[in-house]
């Protein structure tokens, strides 16, 4: 089955990719996403740059409206996404877990949708 | 209908309902079409049963009648997602021979599942007295005080989040099997407790849950042998059933433990929680359900002894609450330090603990105004007590007990 992980970290977290902390920061990143890797689960995933350079659009009766930053206010912000082909949901939360942002932020297991029969 | 065929569904339907469903569902997980395709077999059970006889093998016919309910249901809704339900059901009914009699037992596997930390934990007990035990979501919504048609919806998201995110049916791994098993103790243990704390049900229905439960303890006994904590909750079962019709005397009136006529207490419980007692004390693995179990025996031994040994029990809710800290075994440490010392040890353990946690806990103004009592105190802090004894507890008889002893003293 597909899972996404999806990773959400706060503001200091995302500060934290780029200050003198970030060393330390992409090492946990780093060794974790190459243990994914080896394990031959990865499907497809990607950090992502922090909410302050996001943009939401809104199209309502037909018309477009671009709004500065993430779709909701919230302290921890989506930061990253891997999408993971494993037998269940037990070995998803195993990975989760083992996640840097589990540990300060949250992991969410998501499963992916089926998509259309394939015969 | 001949009433022996009745008879027959009946048998099949207590003995290997759960059977059933967790052998249809162990395959795709998908528990709500092992309910609905068992539902189909009963019917065709009762249709055929009568004009060609029981079958020499009836929960044989009722597995396949129920497959060919899926294979079928999956032609008709003709979806990539049942098609593949069906497939999975005949690549596993081709990899086992025809004659098998006995179908293989997942119920453990399904347990799990049901107690499984991604499912919430509230609807843990009512799926499993649903998918393992056979209840409708009527008599279960009646037992945990939720309308039917709102546990309903919970079921069936639980049972749909079982599926669509792939939890397994699976017993966990030597390394994560005490915490994942403590869950499936504390659904069973938490069926119980909603049937024995219902002193108000009528008490058909008590016994309805109350017996399923003890039920489910016993399978889990004999589905995980080696669990010193299965016998633990068994154990813990059978010695507070064993006091089950104590608690009220003739005139319905409550009657707290302490002043229960142990006459009145079931030797046969009491010997069925002795037996998992032992069986648990062999296997040499002591947690929380085996020292709670504990406790209720050394109450128990009064019915024998016609004394309660409380420093022990004292010292038992120490260890239980060094295994696991909760605000109930607080406050039950302090009812044992109130009769195995006196008011004034019970006062400061209960002063000794979080007011926010306590303020809306029963237990612990009843023996906070009990410890009071005793230690001869008036005034204010004694009524204090009482009023929030009586505000806080759901039974009309233990309002009545409260008030009886303080106008008593």
């Amino acid at each position: 089955m597909e899972y996404m992980l999806i990773f959400t970290e706060d503001d200091d977290h995302f500060a934290a990719r780029a200050d003198e902390r970030a060393p330390e920061y992409w090492a946990e990143w780093s060794a974790y996403l190459a243990e994914m890797g080896a394990s031959g689960i990865v499907t497809y995933g990607a950090g992502l740059e922090p909410p302050s350079t996001s943009s939401t659009v809104r199209v309502r009766d037909g018309v477009r409206s671009v709004q500065d930053g993430p779709f909701a206010e919230s302290k921890e912000n989506l930061g990253g996404f891997f999408v993971i082909d494993v037998p269940d949901l037990d070995v998803a939360l195993d990975w989760a877990a083992r996640s840097p942002s589990a540990r300060y932020g949250s992991s969410e297991v998501r499963p992916v949708m089926p998509g259309p029969s394939a015969d | 209908m001949a009433p022996d065929v009745d008879e027959a569904v009946e048998v099949v339907v207590r003995e290997s309902y759960g059977r059933l469903v967790a052998y249809l569902a162990s395959t795709t997980s998908d528990i709500e079409a092992a309910e609905d395709a068992l539902a189909d077999a009963f019917e065709a059970a009762l249709r055929s049963w009568p004009e060609r006889g029981v079958p020499e093998r009836p929960e044989s016919w009722m597995l396949t009648a129920a497959r060919r309910s899926i294979i079928g249901s999956g032609r008709r809704r003709d979806t990539a997602q049942r098609a593949l339900v069906s497939l999975a059901v005949l690549a596993d009914e081709r990899a086992e021979p025809a004659e098998h009699s006995v179908v293989p037992d997942k119920r453990l596997e399904l347990l799990f599942a049901c107690a499984h930390p991604a499912i919430d934990p509230s609807v843990h007990s009512p799926l499993m007295l649903q998918s393992v035990m056979g209840l409708d979501a009527v008599r279960i919504g009646a037992a945990f005080l939720v309308a039917p048609a709102t546990l309903g919806q919970q079921l069936v998201r639980a049972k749909r989040k079982i599926k669509v995110a792939g939890v397994p049916f699976r017993v966990p791994e030597r390394d994560e099997l005490p915490e994942r098993a403590s869950a499936v103790f504390d659904a069973v243990y938490a069926a119980y407790g909603t049937g024995w704390d219902d002193l108000e049900a009528d008490r058909r229905r008590r016994v309805g849950l109350v017996g399923e439960s003890l039920r489910l303890a016993e399978l889990l006994c004999e589905l995980l042998p080696e669990d010193a904590e299965a016998h633990g909750l068994g154990a813990l079962l059978w010695h507070t059933e064993a006091r089950s019709t104590a608690r009220r005397d003739a005139d319905g009136a409550f009657v707290p433990l302490i002043r229960q006529d142990p006459a009145t207490w079931s030797v046969d419980a009491i010997g069925r929680g002795d037996r998992h007692l032992m069986a648990a004390a062999a296997l040499h693995a002591p947690g929380p359900y085996q020292v709670q179990a504990a406790i209720q025996a050394v109450h128990n031994r009064r019915r024998s002894t016609g004394v309660t040994d409380w420093p022990i029990v004292v010292s038992l809710y120490g260890t239980l609450l060094a295994m696991r800290p909760s605000i109930g075994a607080a406050v039950a440490r302090a009812g044992a330090l109130l009769e195995a010392e006196g008011p004034d040890a019970a006062l400061a353990a209960l002063d000794g603990l979080d007011h926010a946690s306590v303020a809306g806990y029963q237990p612990y103004w009843a023996v906070r105004m009990e410890a009071l009592l005793r230690s001869g105190a008036s005034g204010q802090e004694l009524s204090a007590a009482y009023a929030k004894a009586v505000e806080l507890a759901a039974d009309p008889s233990v309002r009545e007990h409260l008030h009886r002893r303080i106008n008593d003293g």
